[in-house]
């Protein structure tokens, strides 16, 4: 065993091999608010939709923001994570597990959003048994278990050397049963010639696919929308621009755990201001891309004035002024803001700029769904007073809460079976990184 | 060459033989049911009208009653009477806001009081014209947006025109809701509690009871059409507002007078909603032009909670759950 390994098991097991009391302590908190979460869906299964905020006109509320929100993490973890490994981006060793994390532990819940918005949840099986291939809800059946199983083998395949290196370490102090699990996880990789280039060519040709299918399957969601006729979602750049508002949030979400991760787990040593400034980067260029789409979009319903594109844009600019603010101007210009100056690119800075990214694209999210359902061609009239306008009840909320509350527990009890920085690719990095030195000592 | 021509004498065999299989097992099973009555004739006979309008004889003891058959009433529905192409057209020069179409449509589909499948809106087409009132039924387009977008093919269009909603497939996706542009279906949010006579067969035609979770709307009252009967709205209307017919018969109907569709389309210019949509509704309106009523007509006599729709709403309402 090199002693390069020797240290980055050193540096990066403890944390499979015992856990802290906080960590049970955050576990269980997160744990509660799971469990008041089931209670609003028991209640919401009980009583009916009745108990949310959504009405006649208002048919889809924070369910779908969140779904479409927490797809968008997903494909944007996939992007990011097959980009930064196609392209043997040279600093995407330590960060590259948390993206593909992302990608699937958004995945698992993101669909979870539409079964609480959907009637009858008896009978989603129907979509199954008797789909109709207009639908694009079926496209996007189609689409999403595709890439459940993508990002899955994508996933496995990038962790399957390190299960083989936590198999293979003596030392670990371990139960016998995570012992028996990276055996069996492992499938028997000994790292030979032969295995390592067959690995290396099913990761370069998985990465290829979930990029591609990221960006189809994000389009096919965005066309959900695009497809109507409704006065703001019938627009033709709904497809790219949902698939840049995706990377937004995902890069967004990356800087996000990889602070926290960095901070609890104490991986300074790996994740440097180096990773938060690259990725600062890309969050910089994708906020401009994205604010860009965003003011053609609205600009061009706004300049041509067609009656419900302005009675819209009047909703946007008035009753929702305030959530337009936060998602379009706060949201896009403060990451352009913090990252393009040089002085200001601190960890912390970049870190609140993620965070602001990622509540403004929820936000933005919002806005695009609840104000155009609340603006139909015909003026809402004739319905009772009370079923006019769309407020989220608890009901809603606890299960948005509780959506982000699974995210953490997978994260934190996948971060308990496998080091959240990649063991394999740090060694293959620094190995690199030798050479380099010494070819470099060479040349000159 | 030898072998394919073996193969395919082998293969017509087999074809014969299930035919000649499935041959005798049908005689054999015509003569089950036919013997089966016998056994226990009575020998009183009865005389019945058969389904296509024959009178028929038959022996009482072979009479059973029929069962509740829902699987052929939705297989009855997804067909549309043959021949036929509904239209419907809507005067608003005529219309005062009488509600009349509403109420006579809740209570024909057992319907809850929050529960429109026609509404009556308060248009104004630009600030120099008056305002109007005019009814808003589904407009059972030809090129329906809400069909298209189902997943499961729980809407869907017959060949007469009608769109119906089946929900005993409909999974409350709420996607046909938000494709359609006019706002015309209404979702079951909570169960509508509504009590169903003891043998009542669920029927998409009448679409009752209405199930929590799935989406409802107006069916150009199909079952009253299956049996040559105007639909609810259209024979509650006092004012004959509203004219229903069939496209092919080039007729209309309010149930007072019977008019040519074509001759009313180009004398009373009439028009559809929307037509720039694309969607092309069964629904035409007639231009409010030479009204019967001035328009505040429609305020009186309504009740508060419903002239309280009509005042427009700025700030939002903490939602009451019952």
């Amino acid at each position: 065993m090199s002693a390069n390994r020797e240290s980055l098991l050193k540096d990066l097991t403890p944390e499979i091999e015992k856990t802290g009391r906080s960590w049970y302590v955050v576990f269980g908190i997160f744990l509660l608010i799971f469990i008041i979460g089931i209670y609003g869906l028991i209640q919401q299964i009980d009583k009916g939709h009745i108990v949310t905020g959504m009405r006649d006109n208002v048919v889809w509320g924070v369910y779908i923001v969140n779904f479409i929100f927490f797809m968008g993490l997903s494909y944007a973890g996939a992007l990011v994570s097959g980009t930064l490994h196609l392209f043997k981006t040279p600093w995407r060793a330590p960060v590259i597990r948390i993206a593909e994390l992302i990608t699937v532990i958004s995945l698992a819940i993101g669909p979870f959003f539409i079964f609480f918005c959907v009637g009858r949840l008896d009978r989603l099986p129907y979509i199954l048994a008797f789909p109709r291939i207009q639908s694009p809800i079926v496209w996007d059946v189609i689409a999403i278990l595709t890439d459940v199983f993508g990002a899955a083998i994508f996933l496995y395949i990038s962790f399957l050397e390190d299960f083989a290196i936590l198999r293979d370490n003596e030392n670990l102090q371990i139960p016998p049963w995570k012992k028996k699990m990276y055996r069996i996880l492992a499938l028997g990789y000994q790292g030979t010639e032969k295995q390592k280039r067959i690995l290396s060519l099913s990761r370069n040709v998985m990465a290829a696919i979930i990029i591609a299918i990221a960006i189809i399957v994000y389009s096919v969601l965005a066309w959900i929308f695009g497809v109507t006729l409704q006065p703001g979602w019938h627009s033709t750049i709904f497809g790219p621009y949902f698939v840049i508002a995706a990377i937004f949030s995902g890069v967004g979400l990356l800087i996000v755990l990889m602070a926290i991760f960095r901070k609890i787990y104490s991986l300074e040593k790996y994740i440097t201001l180096k990773h938060f400034v690259n990725l600062g980067i890309v969050l910089f260029v994708i906020a401009a891309f994205f604010g860009y789409f965003t003011f053609s979009d609205y600009l061009t319903k706004w300049y041509g004035s067609v009656k419900m594109d302005k009675i819209l844009i009047d909703k946007l600019f008035t009753e929702f002024r305030f959530y337009f603010i936060v998602a379009n101007y706060i949201g896009i210009l403060t990451p352009i803001i913090i990252i393009a100056i040089p002085k200001l690119r601190t960890i912390r800075n970049i870190t609140v700029a993620a965070v602001i990214a990622l509540v403004a694209l929820w936000v933005n999210r919002y806005i695009i769904i609840v104000p155009t359902l609340e603006t139909p061609f015909l003026p809402i009239q004739d319905t009772r007073a009370d079923w006019l306008w769309y407020s989220p009840t608890w009901v809603e909320w606890s299960l948005t809460a509780a959506g982000i509350a699974v995210f953490g527990m997978l994260f934190m009890i996948i971060s308990k079976i496998a080091p959240i920085i990649s063991i394999s690719e740090m060694e293959e990095a620094e190995e690199k990184q030798k050479q380099n030195q010494l070819t470099g000592e060479h040349h000159e | 060459m030898k072998k394919k021509k073996e193969e395919s004498s082998s293969r017509r065999k087999f074809i014969r033989y299930l035919g000649l299989g499935l041959g005798s097992a049908a005689v054999a099973g015509t003569a089950v049911i036919a013997r089966e009555p016998a056994e226990a004739e009575s020998g009183e006979k009865v005389m019945l009208l058969s389904s296509d309008g024959k009178l028929v004889e038959v022996d009482r003891s072979a009479i059973r009653v029929a069962k509740a058959r829902t699987k052929e009433e939705i297989k009855r529905s997804y067909k549309g009477l043959p021949g036929k192409k509904f239209v419907m057209v809507i005067d608003l020069a005529k219309c005062k806001n009488a509600r009349k179409c509403v109420d006579a449509c809740q209570e024909g589909h057992m319907l809850p009081k929050d529960h429109e499948w026609i509404k009556i809106y308060l248009l104004q087409d630009s600030e120099m014209a008056s305002k109007y009132w005019f009814p808003k039924p589904c407009y059972h387009c030809d090129n329906p947006l809400c069909v298209s977008v189902c997943p499961v093919g729980a809407t869907y269009k017959r060949e007469d025109g009608i769109v119906l909603v089946d929900n005993k497939r409909c999974i409350g996706c709420k996607f046909c809701m938000t494709a359609c542009p006019y706002s015309a279906r209404v979702f079951n949010w909570k169960d509508p509690e509504v009590e169903v006579p003891k043998d009542h067969v669920y029927d998409p035609e009448l679409n009752i009871p209405a199930v929590e979770g799935t989406v409802g709307k107006c069916v150009f009252c199909a079952d009253k059409l299956r049996v040559n009967e105007l639909p609810r709205c259209v024979k509650a209307c006092p004012m004959g507002v509203i004219y229903f017919g069939d496209i092919n018969e080039d007729a209309v109907t309010n149930g007072v007078e019977t008019l040519r569709f074509s001759s009313m389309m180009l004398g009373k210019h009439g028009y559809r909603h929307m037509e720039e949509l694309g969607t092309a509704p069964s629904v035409y309106y007639l231009p409010p032009v030479n009204r019967m009523y001035p328009v505040e007509i429609g305020f009186e006599d309504l009740d508060d909670s419903i002239s309280e729709r009509y005042t427009p709403q700025v700030e939002k309402k903490p939602k009451k759950n019952d």
